[in-house]
């Protein structure tokens, strides 16, 4: 049986009085793109937190690559949902910070980040400042800078929330074909069912508080998706089976 | 396009006007003797004191501005020590604000006579005094830096590895930087005027010094070319502080171009 690269297992918290996440298990394995939807408040942002390391569950644990990372920061890399470019950084220090953290001298740094730029298509953006980019270039900075603190695993909050109805099409797109290019596996979390379907792999439905897994949906559409696959009827039965998990 | 030009000569003309509108109430209040002409000399008397006397106060200056930027300087790393440890411990916080918020209620005419009395007629006390005029906004500025950053960014940083000391060097400092610069321009100014005062109460030279000896010799137009002189000399050091910004702050001008 095939190796989850990143996986929680059993994994609770509460803060106080309230139980956020009760028992919560899922996984990723290599290569795959996993989206994780559900309401507001469901804990989808905490759980994010602890696969990341910044919280410490009450039980469970994190495990990458088969080793322990419960509580510990710095193993997974993690994008939170605002771009969150520092104004006062050239976009190339900016993506770099994640390997400067890592030890490494900046003029290497930069070495090491700028031929992506091409890859992420930001070429030419590298020596100019975030406030001087569109908010779609602000996005592809973003996931830049998560890849180059990624150990090929990466954790993306609402990565497209911010952007207007077209950009975000046009970013769903470009994403999927960086993501068949950079061997990136991700969760993301997202509000919209149809932007998980469109993209992800399988889906994870957490329920409303506490937060429990309760649906896993396989997208059996392998990739790359044709081009009309969002107005497909297969892709609205997806739709109709998570409208039904999330009772909505 | 229009409104720009016409916005760039409401700019000029508003501030223009009100100095003219000053200038013009000034002159006929000193020319009508609606106050005595000797107390209140006309513009054109100030105008006529403060070219002769340049060459003086220019010499005078010299004291009054090292007392002013070393106050300064020393104001600026004791500003920096206390809002680091005023953020880092909390403690600290509440021990030393309220203390930091009641230093700034005392008059500095009413320390300033101490300070001579403790240190002497030397350098000492004046800077003494421009410390303790110019750290609190600073402080102040600094520590609003530090506190009022996106802990979003931080749990970024967090995710990346960073431990307290990189999330201080990629957050919080550069985060401090602007509200810095704001309040440094504000004790700038204040720098001046604090050792101007400190002078008043005791000393050799400076312009402080020498304000006091043209005010007992009633020489009025003397007087006001000091004001004017000092004045002068505050915006001056606003204006270096603008530019050391600027310089340090290259994104800032990207953010304005594309605003405009």
């Amino acid at each position: 049986m095939e190796q989850a690269v990143l996986s929680a297992e059993n994994v609770s918290i509460s803060f106080g009085e309230n139980k956020i996440l009760d028992n919560v298990s899922i996984s990723l394995f290599d290569g795959e793109i996993v989206g994780l939807l559900g309401v507001s408040g469901a804990g989808k942002t905490t759980l994010f937190n602890i696969l990341s390391g910044i919280y410490i569950p009450d039980s469970g644990t994190v495990t990458l690559n088969g080793e322990d990372v419960t509580g510990k920061p710095g193993k997974v890399s993690y994008m939170l949902q605002k771009d969150l470019l520092f104004d006062y950084m050239k976009v190339i220090d900016n993506v770099s910070i994640p390997l400067k953290l890592k030890g490494m001298k900046k003029k290497e740094a930069r070495e090491k980040a700028d031929p992506l730029f091409k890859t992420f298509g930001l070429d030419g953006y590298q020596y100019k400042y975030p406030n001087e980019m569109s908010g779609g270039m602000r996005q592809r900075a973003a996931l830049l800078r998560t890849y180059l603190a990624s150990d090929g695993v990466a954790l993306l909050d609402e990565p497209f929330s911010a952007l207007d109805t077209i950009t975000k099409s046009k970013m769903h797109t470009w994403y999927l074909d960086i993501m068949s290019r950079i061997n990136l596996s991700t969760i993301f979390i997202s509000h919209d069912i149809g932007e998980a379907v469109k993209l992800s792999d399988r889906v994870y439905i957490l329920s409303g508080r506490p937060g429990k897994i309760i649906d896993e949906i396989k997208i059996d559409c392998p990739k790359p998706r044709p081009e009309n696959f969002d107005l497909s009827d297969e892709f609205l039965d997806y739709k109709r089976r998570i409208v039904k998990s999330l009772h909505l | 396009m229009k409104t720009d030009k016409k916005n760039r000569v409401v700019d000029f003309i508003a501030p223009v006007s009100a100095i003219a509108a000053i200038l013009i109430i000034w002159y006929l209040c000193s020319e009508k003797e609606v106050v005595p002409r000797y107390m209140l000399p006309t513009p054109g008397d100030v105008l006529k004191a403060f070219a002769v006397n340049f060459p003086v106060l220019l010499n005078q200056s010299v004291v009054t501005l090292q007392e002013a930027v070393y106050g300064l300087l020393i104001g600026i790393v004791i500003a920096f020590i206390m809002a680091v440890l005023m953020d880092r411990f909390n403690f600290v916080y509440k021990a030393f604000y309220p203390l930091l918020v009641i230093s700034q209620t005392i008059p500095t005419i009413a320390i300033a006579p101490l300070l001579v009395l403790w240190m002497g007629f030397g350098m000492a006390p004046k800077i003494t005094l421009v410390v303790i005029t110019t750290f609190f906004p600073i402080t102040i500025g600094l520590l609003d830096g530090y506190r009022n950053i996106d802990p979003d960014a931080v749990n970024l940083l967090r995710s990346m590895g960073a431990g307290r000391m990189k999330i201080f060097r990629y957050v919080k400092f550069p985060s401090a930087v602007e509200p810095f610069f704001s309040s440094l321009k504000v004790s700038a100014s204040y720098s001046v005027v604090g050792a101007v005062v400190s002078e008043w109460l005791g000393g050799f030279e400076g312009l402080g010094v020498y304000m006091t000896r043209v005010r007992k010799a009633y020489a009025f137009d003397k007087m006001f070319a000091v004001i004017i002189f000092i004045s002068l000399v505050s915006l001056i050091l606003m204006l270096i502080v603008s530019i050391i910004e600027k310089v340090s702050m290259p994104w800032k001008k990207k953010t304005d171009k594309l605003s405009k």
